[in-house]
């Protein structure tokens, strides 16, 4: 995939020199391993600052919302759906995008990088390259390598949506969708649960966290001009680190994403303690899909299951 | 002072007899990442790690700390007053506390205990506690201490400072505190060892350079408005991982939780990236926008705090934010293009 680069490279700059964009929203190559950091490019010559690899997790479609300019914005399978989602909620006009869409082959897990050397004492990565399908991780102590698609975030693993569903032109020829991917094998088990166990289960699953907001902030979803736990008239949830308020806003935001969420994976891959909330998310997602035939971002021309109202709801409690 | 020498075999017998008289703090790993957290009895602290993935901070001044407790009960005779809440000021040694966070406590001290106002709970739990440092051998990538005025076996924050040998520990006191400390644990075994020559090795391992000389001599308002700032706070998500992340972040917010007839007034961390952080009774924010937030974070670290103070920028260079902001927002850029700025 990081030979998008120049692909990436070549549109932006037509793009910007032609003046059918003001600016191009992509990524520029991180200070560290493992990371980008999602950029603007206003201008022709600085082009060159654009990157892909397999590092691109964070979703762009978070960076559109409410802007006022002509932007060309890179978006890959997920993000393009969260295109579609931000244009149906208002949040951006189509007609001021020109979607530079990539074929994704999924991005790289950092966590299960890290792990790959927790022999009891911490090791730290210092490069991860690629090559062939292969990924070469440098440390201190010397080199692994390991199937790329051995390392993929857990969301790119069970992705069924690799190619762009809406793009103005595409960096390379579509790649192979993934087929016969179990989504919900873990909600499964968790749906399976008795009451005390699935109780525990989420009592361990948040104990971890600092209320620092990074999954809520990095979800193109949250835009909210004030998120439910910041109000203060009334205050609906308490601010301290209290369990029961840690809960009440991972809970509720992930009600908030229902079938709208993309599963794009940047709430986990975002989490400075490594939070997988995308449990509560996939549950969500599930249930659309099972009720409603339901997929996210797939269409501009329908609107999401919980934002409609038919006459032939099979409800009675809402006709 | 001499340089202290504890066999492993003595380690845990000596924090156990440490423990009659301590709390004892320290760093243990609980799923990804190391934390800090007052060991159980027996418990030891794990230094299988580079740094805890939050600082030591919260030892000191906890993410949420009730200050007062209040009852609205009309039939108790007090209610409707506010109790301060009581506290285990006992001492605690924060065993295995890196050099870095330590001498963050010497940069937060500023603001808790000075001559105009001195937070009690802060100055209280602060002086309750003595830091047994655990050099560090093995800098990471990211760290910098040595631009932000300390090093890795920096001693200015520290009570003792603990070198491991492999087979044993190096314990050099540092001052009375940590003296009493390494003599309640039993451990004083004198040896001729040097450290010097590790921490050369050590000092040397640190990559990062991040010049800050020219901070001071800058006017304050050409910083605020340089044209750099755009581009820096674009990626920024507003979340709180840096602050919450960073042993020199000293914010907080006061609130009052009430359940039923009975509650708490308490302080929990702020962070100025949040749009909450300054926003007004009257709905005015000053900061109302990413670029202010962002802006405001680093001008703090690297121009208000430089000038307010005199000695150095208000970050100890122990790398978090650079490691876990999600977006890959970087410290040492920022502070480069700061100091290297000309109108």
């Amino acid at each position: 995939m990081s030979n998008y680069t120049d692909k990436i490279r070549e549109i932006s700059e037509r793009l910007l020199k032609q003046g059918k964009v003001d600016m191009v929203i992509g990524f520029k190559k991180g200070t560290v391993p493992m990371m980008n950091e999602p950029c603007f490019v206003k201008k022709p010559e600085d082009i060159s600052k654009l990157v892909w690899d397999s590092h691109c997790g964070i979703n762009l479609a978070n960076y559109l919302t409410d802007r006022k300019e002509k932007i060309g914005v890179i978006a890959k399978g997920c993000d393009s759906r969260n295109i579609v989602t931000h244009v149906i909620e208002n949040k951006i006009k189509r007609e001021q995008l020109f979607i530079i869409g990539v074929p994704c082959e999924g991005m790289i897990d950092r966590r299960k990088i890290a792990s790959m050397f927790q022999t009891g004492s911490e090791t730290e990565i210092l490069s991860v390259a690629e090559q062939n399908g292969k990924i070469i991780v440098r440390t201190k102590d010397g080199e692994k390598t390991s199937e790329r698609a051995d390392l993929l975030q857990k969301n790119c693993a069970l992705c069924v949506h690799r190619n762009p569903v809406i793009y103005d032109e595409l960096v390379a020829e579509p790649v192979a969708e993934q087929k016969n991917i179990d989504r919900y094998a873990d909600i499964r088990e968790i749906e399976a649960m008795p009451p005390d166990q699935k109780w525990q289960y989420f009592d361990d699953l948040f104990s971890a966290c600092i209320r620092c907001y990074a999954c809520r902030n990095a979800c193109p979803l949250c835009y909210c001009p004030t998120c439910f736990v910041d109000e203060s008239r009334p205050q609906w949830v308490g601010k301290s680190t209290d369990p029961i308020d840690t809960k009440t806003f991972h809970f509720l935001r992930a009600y908030h994403c229902a079938g709208r969420c993309t599963d794009c994976g940047s709430c986990e891959r975002v989490c400075p303690v490594g939070i997988n909330m995308r449990v509560l998310t996939r549950k969500l997602e599930k249930d659309c899909f099972e009720s409603f035939g339901w997929e996210a971002g797939l269409s501009l021309e329908q609107r999401p299951p919980l934002d409609v109202y038919k006459t032939n709801d099979p409800e009675d409690f809402i006709k | 002072m001499k340089v202290i020498k504890i066999d492993k075999k003595d380690w845990a017998r000596g924090l156990d007899k440490a423990s009659g008289a301590y709390r004892l703090f320290g760093p243990v790993k609980d799923k990804e990442c190391h934390h800090f957290k007052e060991l159980d009895k027996g418990e030891l602290p794990d230094f299988n790690f580079s740094n805890t993935r939050l600082s030591a901070k919260a030892v000191v001044f906890p993410q949420t700390e009730a200050m007062f407790e209040y009852s609205l009960d009309e039939n108790k005779a007090d209610h409707h007053v506010m109790k301060e809440c009581g506290k285990n000021d006992a001492p605690r040694a924060v065993i295995g506390i890196r050099p870095c966070d330590a001498f963050a406590f010497q940069l937060v001290k500023r603001n808790f205990d000075n001559p105009e106002y001195r937070d009690p709970w802060w100055v209280k739990a602060y002086e309750s506690a003595t830091f047994v440092g655990l050099a560090c051998k093995n800098p990471c990538e990211t760290c910098f201490c040595t631009s932000a005025g300390g090093g890795p076996f920096d001693e200015k924050g520290l009570d003792a400072l603990l070198l491991d040998a492999g087979e044993h520990f190096l314990a050099k006191a540092v001052t009375e505190k940590g003296k009493k400390f390494l003599q309640n644990a039993g451990w004083n075994t004198e040896t001729d060892a040097d450290i010097e020559a590790l921490k050369k090795d050590a000092e040397s391992k640190i990559s990062s350079v991040v010049h800050t000389d020219r901070l001071k001599d800058k006017t304050t308002m050409t910083l605020y408005d340089a044209p750099f700032w755009e581009e820096a706070a674009f990626a920024c998500l507003n979340c709180g991982t840096c602050t919450y992340s960073c042993p020199t972040c000293w914010c907080f917010d006061i609130q009052d939780e009430t359940h039923g007839k009975s509650g708490f007034r308490m302080r929990n961390w702020d962070s100025c990236m949040y749009p909450l952080f300054t926003l007004h009774g009257s709905g005015h924010n000053p900061r109302g926008t990413k670029i202010h937030r962002v802006r405001q974070r680093f001008m703090h670290k690297l121009k208000y705090y430089v000038d307010k103070y005199g000695d150095g920028i208000q970050c100890v260079g122990c790398g978090r934010c650079i490691r876990l902001c999600p977006v890959n927002i970087d410290i040492r850029n920022i502070c480069e293009k700061m100091n290297s700025y000309e109108l």
